[in-house]
């Protein structure tokens, strides 16, 4: 188990998974095969959290709304311990992202990041690019037009 | 070794919530309807030095949205911990606390805690206060949910109607020992034992 | 007394099976499945997710083929299942200054930077009916230009310069939440905020429209329009730190409106904001326009006694759970109270009638 493991690096790998495409996660996840021995501290529970916005953008906080939100944490067979807290209400997606949070920790984690998370990010990379692209095409384009004669 | 104390504050949650959590209130709560009854409260498996029972009550009445005291002679990591993974309950001063956990003596003064308005009595705090035994009673009860007379072991009887006195206003209280609680809610009439 | 009344069992089963009937319709017509709604009906989705004040389409598709279309039903459906939720806690604010916009206009700047994105508007469409569509929905792919992946700043940026707008002062403090405590007035700007955001369009829609003909008129421009993603970030208490728990998609509008100063503050433009959650451009423009309109006391201005300026009006009455629950609940069973109504209205018109007969008497005695 590393136990080097910064609070940076951790948050980046979580926060990929919990926006992670369910269905992509689950064949990623088959493909690394891999399955480690686990015991659940808790075990998967879909909950609500309250977003917040702010005033005008940059102001006081205000409370916009909630989203759902699933949450488990487990323990590895050598107590390396797992969390996740993925959006919906899938626990499926939640089970591996705890598994893949825990594996983040021991000596698996380059071959995992390779076969898992890489793809993730990779892919959603691809998908911004892409909307982000469309948005371009609708961008105005001014130009003045001259009236009258002199 | 930082991974034992990790395990350590995972550990002890209910391992069946929904049924765990569901008869861990009604204990709860038919301990301050009927007061001077002595409930089983189980489930709840917290940090060496705090009752099963008292765990029981954290697990299932605080949230991120309750503010929980911890008295010196129960506040630790490991406590902190084990609430932090299984409530999410903020923890803070004895003046904003929702719920205040400890022994009578650390819990002191009775003052300190909030007490509620009078538009909103709720807002304030409940005690659940670690005793070394629930028995014998020290106080004779009378009032709401009770037939006649009722008796129940208190650690200060001149505070705790002192407390009522206040009534709408107050604070009520969890006594918890070991697997057991009983309850003193803020509108029971104490009079000491003959 | 309350006299209780058996006997609707069996209709109300039977009910129940023919509404699941008649939700599913024709049943040579193909099912809707929840993803064609959360694809294809992606804006009834976003109403459904705003106004039940719950991010999740998988969920609001669910409760919009359910309520076979109803909306308002879908919202109380949404709502009723957000109470079962524990609430693992608050985010972070979001900061929309980092969104990845797929649309921002602005009707105040043409040349902002990060210019004017257009992106998948109605606006510019001619409001024909598009005939192709009954027959076949398939369209060729939008046309790509070079991305812009660089955050697009506040429009209103550029305006604090000069002071000529009013700032947005920065805070953390803890917003009231109107699921936790219940309304309280003055409920302050936080509390009206979500009250607004997850309000009913069409009630906020002609608020809005009222302070625009005059009825508190402040004259607004779109200062700004965004819609986009950002990222929700939370603080996890066991593990100490913060984390990304998902993404949301937003609306935001910001309306600059004239502002003549008062006797502290010198003449500048004030702001009205709108935040929606999915793409509810109507809602957020009209949501800003209230929130403005709402803010009279705090910049000083006068109550001209507007509908819109009356915070407990708007507040009271613009969540449409609260007002269809209230205003449906009359069509139930209230036997018992209408025969006491009855009652008092016959023995009224009787007393009326012997007054008229005895005063039919004393006339022909005279």
């Amino acid at each position: 188990m590393k136990t080097d493991i910064s609070a940076t690096a951790r948050k980046a790998w979580m926060s990929l998974l919990a926006q992670a495409d369910e269905a992509e996660l689950a064949s990623l996840w088959r493909g690394f095969d891999h399955d480690p021995a686990f015991d659940w501290l808790r075990p998967p529970e879909a909950g609500g959290v309250m977003v917040r916005g702010r005033m005008g953008g940059a102001g006081a906080p205000f409370n916009l709304g909630e989203m759902t939100v699933t949450r488990c944490a487990l323990t590895l067979a050598n107590g390396t311990v797992g969390h996740a807290y993925v959006q919906g209400r899938s626990k499926p997606k939640a089970e591996i992202a705890a598994k893949v949070d825990a594996l983040m920790q021991t000596d698996v984690a380059t071959d995992l990041r390779q076969a898992v998370l890489q793809p993730l990010q990779n892919r959603l990379a691809a998908q911004r690019q892409a909307r982000a692209a469309k948005a371009a095409a609708t961008k105005v384009e001014f130009f003045t037009m001259v009236r009258g004669e002199d | 070794m930082p991974q034992l104390t990790e395990t350590t504050a995972y550990g002890g949650g209910f391992s069946a919530p929904a049924q765990q959590a569901a008869q861990a209130f009604r204990a709860a709560m038919t301990a301050l309807a009927r007061p001077g009854t002595l409930q089983d409260i189980a489930g709840g498996s917290p940090p060496a030095g705090i009752s099963p029972a008292a765990g029981g009550l954290l697990l299932t009445l605080c949230d991120p949205e309750t503010g929980v005291y911890l008295a010196p002679d129960v506040d630790s990591p490991e406590l902190r911990a084990w609430l932090a993974f299984h409530t999410g309950a903020p923890i803070v001063a004895a003046d904003q606390a929702d719920f205040a956990l400890g022994s009578w003596a650390a819990l002191m003064p009775v003052g300190q805690y909030r007490v509620g308005t009078s538009e909103y009595p709720d807002r304030s705090a409940t005690l659940i206060v670690e005793m070394a035994q629930l028995i014998p009673a020290t106080a004779t009860l009378t009032g709401p949910g009770i037939k006649e007379r009722a008796e129940l072991r208190l650690p200060d009887v001149a505070a705790c109607q002192a407390n009522a006195k206040q009534f709408p206003l107050g604070v009520d209280f969890f006594f918890t020992c070991g697997g057991q609680l009983t309850a003193l809610p803020r509108s029971t009439t104490i009079l000491p034992k003959e | 007394m309350y006299v209780a009344v058996k006997g609707g069992e069996r209709a109300i089963d039977n009910a129940h099976a023919w509404l699941a009937e008649e939700r599913r319709g024709d049943t040579n017509v193909a099912e809707l499945s929840l993803a064609q709604i959360r694809e294809q009906m992606s804006l009834a989705v976003n109403r459904v997710m705003a106004e039940g004040s719950l991010y999740d389409p998988d969920l609001a598709a669910l409760a919009i083929k359910q309520s076979r279309g109803d909306l308002i039903e879908a919202i109380f459906l949404i709502r009723a299942y957000r109470t079962t939720l524990p609430r693992f806690g608050y985010s972070a604010a979001v900061d929309t200054g980092a969104m990845t916009c797929d649309r921002r206009i602005s009707a105040t700047f043409k040349d902002a930077p990060g210019g004017q994105v257009l992106g998948p508007t109605f606006d510019y469409t001619h409001r024909l009916l598009d005939f192709k569509l009954a027959a076949d929905g398939e369209v060729p792919q939008a046309p790509i230009a070079e991305p812009r992946m660089e955050a697009t700043p506040h429009i209103t940026e550029f305006l604090q310069g000069e002071d000529i707008i009013e700032r947005e002062p920065a805070s953390d403090a803890t917003p009231g939440d109107l699921t936790r405590e219940p309304m309280s007035f003055p409920a302050g700007r936080a509390v009206r905020l979500q009250s607004l955001a997850r309000g009913d369009e069409g009630f906020i829609l002609g608020m809005a429209y009222s302070t625009q003909r005059g009825y508190a008129r402040n004259h607004a421009f779109v200062g700004e329009l965004r819609i986009g993603k950002v990222p929700v970030e939370m603080e996890i208490p066991e593990l100490g730190f913060a984390i990304e728990i998902g993404e949301v998609e937003l609306t935001e509008c910001e309306t600059v409106n004239q502002f003549k100063g008062s006797k502290t503050v010198p003449p500048q433009f004030t702001r009205g904001y709108g935040l929606v959650f999915g793409q509810s451009e109507r809602k957020s423009i009209a949501m800003a326009l209230v929130d403005r309109a709402l803010r009279w006391e705090e910049l000083g201005e006068d109550n001209l006694g507007a509908a819109a300026q009356d915070e407990e009006f708007v507040l009271s009455h613009c969540d449409n759970i609260q007002a269809t629950g209230f205003l449906e609940h009359i069509k139930l069973p209230h036997y018992v109270d209408f025969q006491s109504e009855l009652e008092l209205v016959r023995k009224l018109r009787r007393e009326a009638q012997e007054l008229a007969e005895q005063m039919a008497t004393q006339e022909a005695a005279e």
